[in-house]
């Protein structure tokens, strides 16, 4: 088992996180869309919310470990033959999501927050809420939340045609080693 | 008829004398105590038919005249900022403030303005008038009862009034279904106005 990165490869800590997080974006993008126009009467009125927030929260922490493991750990050099505006555009990229996530954190959390309530993370505990008092609060970080959610679901669509393109058509390890540290 | 005509004078002098006295209790005019807020706009709506769901509208403006002599001298305006639909609870407020619900982008206000007050028992009154609410306007009557006016300590005069009303939701509009026993909301007013 290689947990950690060498100048080479990704260990399984990091490959481990990036589907974990991957897949809980997704899954909360699609529950968040899905949530929102639920009836009162439908089973999942109060379900799914809850558990949208709860993930929320959890994927924010992963996405803090995530970034203090890539600050301690030595980060892959980029697949060799590529252009360099292209290494660069793809590092922004990756920058931009750490960015975003924590982003449709805060907002989310201040939506929810903004009546002084605490956002409660299954039945494990509660986060507190800060008490801020923004005028219109709850509604424009709603807004806030909405927009940054697409814009990090449209990056993640070129991040990921760009690393199907990488591992079809330049036939390199970009894809691979993103799934197993080995050779 | 002489000695009326000799006296005629000093009726009219005490007439004036009492008119004059009386000048306090013609129609006057209140603003609605918002400044020091001892006033609410609360609202209840059952949920689900098992129990009651308070909540108020935090901010609002208004005055009213009051003529204690003469009541249906008295009027009343009222204008409701729907943004600050308050229920203690920041999704549920989210929600309430949508499309869904007040639509508060659309309609930022919901006003009332009394057409008709009518006195209907010692303190008691009913007052007729429009409510705007999601853009739809409709006469209801609110059945109000006066708690009590006079000085106040800082040299100001009060006075406070306490009224209910019941709406259907679907009469302005709003039809989101939150089940049968839901259909309607009641309100309570309580105003107390100062003394311009």
């Amino acid at each position: 088992m290689k947990l950690t990165n060498t100048d080479k490869r990704y260990g399984w800590t990091s490959i481990g996180l990036h589907w974990l997080i991957a897949i809980g974006l997704i899954g909360l993008f699609t529950l968040g869309l899905w949530m929102v126009d639920l009836s009162f009467y439908s089973p999942w009125y109060h379900d799914a919310p809850a558990i949208h927030k709860s993930v929320g929260v959890l994927l924010v922490g992963f996405m803090v470990l995530r970034l203090i493991w890539r600050w301690s750990n030595p980060i892959p050099q980029e697949v060799s033959g590529q252009v360099p505006f292209l290494n660069w555009v793809a590092h922004s990229v990756h920058i931009l999501f750490y960015v975003l996530v924590l982003a449709l954190g805060v907002s989310g959390y201040l939506i929810s927050t903004a009546e002084g309530h605490g956002i409660e993370v299954f039945n494990w505990f509660t986060l507190p809420a800060v008490g801020l008092k923004i005028e219109e609060q709850a509604d424009t970080a709603g807004e806030i939340h909405f927009w940054l959610a697409w814009t990090l679901i449209g990056f993640a669509t070129i991040h990921a045609l760009a690393a199907l393109k990488h591992h079809f058509i330049n036939k390199d390890k970009t894809l691979k080693r993103m799934l197993t540290p080995r050779d | 008829m002489k000695p009326f005509n000799r006296l005629s004078p000093f009726i009219l002098a005490a007439g004036l004398m009492l008119f004059s006295s009386l000048g306090w209790s013609a129609p006057v005019k209140y603003q609605i105590d918002t400044k020091g807020m001892h006033a609410s706009i609360n609202f209840k709506i059952q949920h689900l038919g098992y129990s009651w769901l308070t909540g108020r509208f935090d901010k609002f403006d208004g005055n009213f005249t009051y003529d204690k002599e003469k009541v249906s001298n008295s009027q009343v305006n009222v204008t409701i900022d729907t943004k600050s639909v308050n229920t203690n609870h920041a999704e549920r407020d989210k929600h309430l403030r949508s499309d869904d619900f007040l639509d508060v982008n659309k309609f930022p206000t919901a006003t009332f303005v009394s057409s008709s007050i009518k006195k209907t028992a010692d303190n008691t009154l009913n007052i007729k008038g429009n409510l705007t609410l999601h853009g739809v306007t409709k006469a209801i009557e609110i059945q109000a009862q006066k708690i009590g006016e006079g000085k106040d300590p800082w040299g100001g005069y009060r006075a406070g009034f306490s009224g209910t009303t019941l709406i259907k939701l679907a009469d302005y509009g709003i039809t989101y279904n939150l089940g049968p026993a839901s259909a309607n909301v009641y309100f309570q007013l309580n105003l107390e106005g100062v003394r311009q």
